[in-house]
C-alpha cells in the first residue's frame, strides 16, 4: 500500500512529516492530492490566486480608504500604512522593527477591506481573515520571500488549521476568539518558523507558543460586526505571531505539545458562556460605547453568528 | 464535517463581511435564479431569523439580490447590487419575518416573478458559506450547495402518476449520464412531483427538450454547476 499523507492531529502530521521526509507544506501539499482530484499543478494555481486575493485586498485598502457603513472601521490602516512608507523618519520613535509594522498594516487592511465588503480570502475564517495577510507581508518584506515560499506558508498554515479544526474549532461562535484569531495566529506562526528552514517540531513549537497565549479569548463583537475589536485584534495578532514564530526560531520550546494545546483551548471553548461566543451579548460588545453603534444601526440583540465560517 | 480539505481552511474567496451573512447569502441568490432559469423582473425576499434581524449591517440582502443577478460570493459587484438591479429594472425587496421553528435561522424565502414565471425558492445559509435549498415552490426539497458545485443539476416538475421516475431515470440511462443523488417530493393539494437530480455531465439542449416533451413531465431546469 501506497503511504498515506492523510493527518488528523500534530502527532500524526509529525509522523508523516518524518515518513516521506517532508516539511509540513509538502506534507500538505501531498495530503490534498491524495484527497482531492486536483493536479498538483491546479492546486498550485488555487493557491497562487488566493495569495493575489491576498495582496489585492491590503493594496486596495491602503489606496483607497474608506469606512464601513458602521462607521467603525477605515481609519487604521492608513495611519499603519504612513508609517510603512515614512518608515526610516519614524524608526528612532517606534518600538517595533519594519517587517511587524507592515504586519500589521497587512492585517488591518485585510480587515477594513472586508468590513467594507472587499473581496477578501477567509483564511481560516472571515473574521481572522487579516493575520495570515499581515504576517505574509511583513515577513515578504523582511525575509524576500518568493511567490513560491508564500505559498509554501499557505500550506504549512493550513495543517495547523485542519488540526485545530479535527480537534477543536475555528468558528468564534463555538469557541470564541480564540478560536479564529487565535488559531490563525498559530498558523501564522507555524508557517513564518518553516519558511525560515526550521523542522516542523520546531514549526510546531511556535503554533503551540501562540495558541497557548490565546487561550480564552472572547468573541465579543460590537454590534455582531467583524469590525470591534475584530480588526485590531487581526493586526496585533499578526506582530504576535512573529513573536511566538521568533521565539521558537531561537530555540525556545512549548512545555505543552500543540495537540494538548488546541485540545485545553476545546474546554475552554466548552466552559465559555454564549454571551462571549459571538452573540454579541457580553464582553466589549456590552459597553455604553458597544451599545451605542449597535443601536443606531438597529444590532442591539444579535444571536448568531458573524463572522466564523 | 468530515475530512477537511485544503481550501477549507484557505477559503473561500468572499465579498466580506461576513461567510454565513453575506457570503452564503449570495449563494442563496444565484441558486434561486438558477433554479428560476429565466431573467427576473421582480424579486422578493422573506428574511427569516436572524437574516431579518442583521441583514442590514451584514450586507446580507446586497449580497442576496447580487446572487439572482448571478453574482458570486467573490464578485465585487455584490457592494453594489442595489444600484446594479435598479439600472437593470429589477424590481426588489426586503421583508423581515418569521417562516416557523422549523427552519434555520439564516433562512430566505425568495420568490422570483417575470411575465410568464413565478417560483419560488427557500433556502439556508447553514455555516461557512455552505447552503442548503430546503423548498422549491411549496415543495420539500433538499440540495447542498457543496453538490450544486460539483455536479450539474437537474429540477423536474411532473404529474403525479406510475412509471414517471423510471421514465426520468431511464432517459439519462440512454444518454449514458450517470445520476449522483437524486429526491423526490409530492405535493398533495397541486397532486404534482418536483424531483431534484444532481448529475455527472450536463444535458445538451435538445435532449432538454426531449425530455420536457416526455407525457407527464411538466418543466425541467438545467442548473449548470454553480461557481462557489
Amino acid at each position: 500500500m501506497a503511504s498515506s499523507f492523510l493527518f488528523h492531529n500534530a502527532k500524526e502530521l509529525l509522523e508523516r512529516c518524518h515518513e516521506h521526509r517532508m516539511p509540513i507544506w509538502e506534507v500538505m501539499l501531498n495530503y490534498e492530492l491524495q484527497m482531492s482530484p486536483r493536479s498538483k499543478e491546479e492546486v498550485f494555481k488555487m493557491l497562487e490566486e488566493r495569495l493575489q486575493v491576498i495582496f489585492d485586498g491590503i493594496d486596495a485598502a491602503i489606496a483607497k480608504p474608506e469606512m464601513s457603513a458602521s462607521g467603525m472601521a477605515g481609519k487604521s490602516a492608513p495611519l499603519l500604512a504612513v508609517a510603512v512608507r515614512d518608515f526610516k523618519e519614524l524608526d528612532a520613535g517606534l518600538l517595533l522593527n519594519e517587517a511587524a509594522i507592515r504586519a500589521m498594516l497587512g492585517a488591518v487592511a485585510t480587515g477594513e477591506n472586508n468590513a467594507r465588503m472587499g473581496v477578501i480570502l477567509a483564511f481560516p475564517t472571515a473574521g481572522a481573515a487579516g493575520v495570515l495577510p499581515g504576517v505574509i507581508y511583513g515577513a515578504k518584506f523582511k525575509l524576500g520571500l518568493t511567490q513560491e515560499q508564500m505559498v509554501q506558508m499557505m500550506l504549512t498554515a493550513s495543517a495547523i488549521g485542519i488540526i485545530i479544526a479535527n480537534t477543536a474549532t475555528l468558528s468564534g461562535a463555538a469557541g470564541g476568539c480564540q478560536a479564529e484569531v487565535g488559531s490563525a495566529t498559530a498558523m501564522a506562526a507555524a508557517a513564518l518558523t518553516e519558511v525560515r528552514g526550521k523542522t516542523p517540531e520546531c514549526s510546531l513549537h511556535a503554533a503551540s507558543l501562540a495558541l497557548k497565549n490565546m487561550i480564552g479569548l472572547a468573541c465579543d463583537p460590537i454590534g455582531g460586526l467583524v469590525e470591534v475589536p475584530c480588526i485590531k485584534r487581526n493586526g496585533i495578532g499578526a506582530v504576535f505571531a512573529m513573536s511566538a514564530s521568533d521565539m521558537a526560531y531561537l530555540g525556545v520550546e512549548s512545555f505543552v505539545p500543540f495537540d494538548e494545546v488546541v485540545r485545553a483551548m476545546r474546554e475552554v471553548g466548552d466552559l465559555m458562556s454564549p454571551k462571549i461566543r459571538e452573540t454579541a451579548l457580553g464582553g466589549l460588545a456590552v459597553t455604553p460605547t458597544g451599545q451605542e453603534v449597535a443601536k443606531r444601526m438597529g444590532l442591539l440583540h444579535i444571536g448568531d453568528n458573524a463572522c466564523s465560517k | 464535517m468530515g475530512q477537511y480539505t485544503l481550501f477549507d481552511i484557505a477559503g473561500p474567496i468572499m465579498v466580506g463581511p461576513s461567510s454565513s451573512h453575506t457570503a452564503g447569502a449570495a449563494k442563496l441568490g444565484q441558486f434561486a435564479r438558477a433554479i428560476f432559469d429565466a431573467t427576473p423582473t421582480k424579486v422578493h425576499f422573506l428574511l427569516h431569523g436572524s437574516f431579518g434581524e442583521v441583514y442590514k449591517g451584514h450586507a446580507t440582502d446586497r449580497a442576496l439580490l447580487g446572487g439572482v443577478m448571478k453574482f458570486p460570493p467573490n464578485d465585487a459587484r455584490i457592494k453594489n447590487s442595489f444600484e446594479i438591479a435598479t439600472e437593470k429594472g429589477l424590481h426588489f425587496c426586503f421583508e423581515p419575518g418569521n417562516m416557523g421553528p422549523q427552519y434555520h435561522p439564516n433562512t430566505v424565502k425568495i420568490t422570483l416573478e417575470n411575465e410568464g414565471r413565478k417560483m419560488d425558492v427557500v433556502g439556508s445559509s447553514i455555516g461557512g458559506g455552505a447552503i442548503v435549498i430546503d423548498q422549491i415552490n411549496g415543495f420539500d426539497v433538499h440540495l447542498t450547495g457543496n453538490s450544486a458545485e460539483q455536479y450539474f443539476t437537474l429540477v423536474i416538475q411532473n404529474e403525479n402518476q406510475p412509471g414517471m421516475l423510471a421514465k426520468i431515470t431511464g432517459f439519462l440511462g440512454k444518454k449514458n449520464i450517470r445520476i449522483v443523488n437524486m429526491q423526490s417530493s409530492f405535493l398533495a393539494f397541486e397532486n404534482k412531483v418536483l424531483s431534484v437530480l444532481s448529475i455527472e455531465k450536463a444535458l445538451t439542449l435538445d435532449e432538454l427538450l426531449d425530455l420536457e416533451n416526455e407525457e407527464g413531465i411538466l418543466f425541467v431546469r438545467s442548473l449548470n454547476k454553480i461557481a462557489s
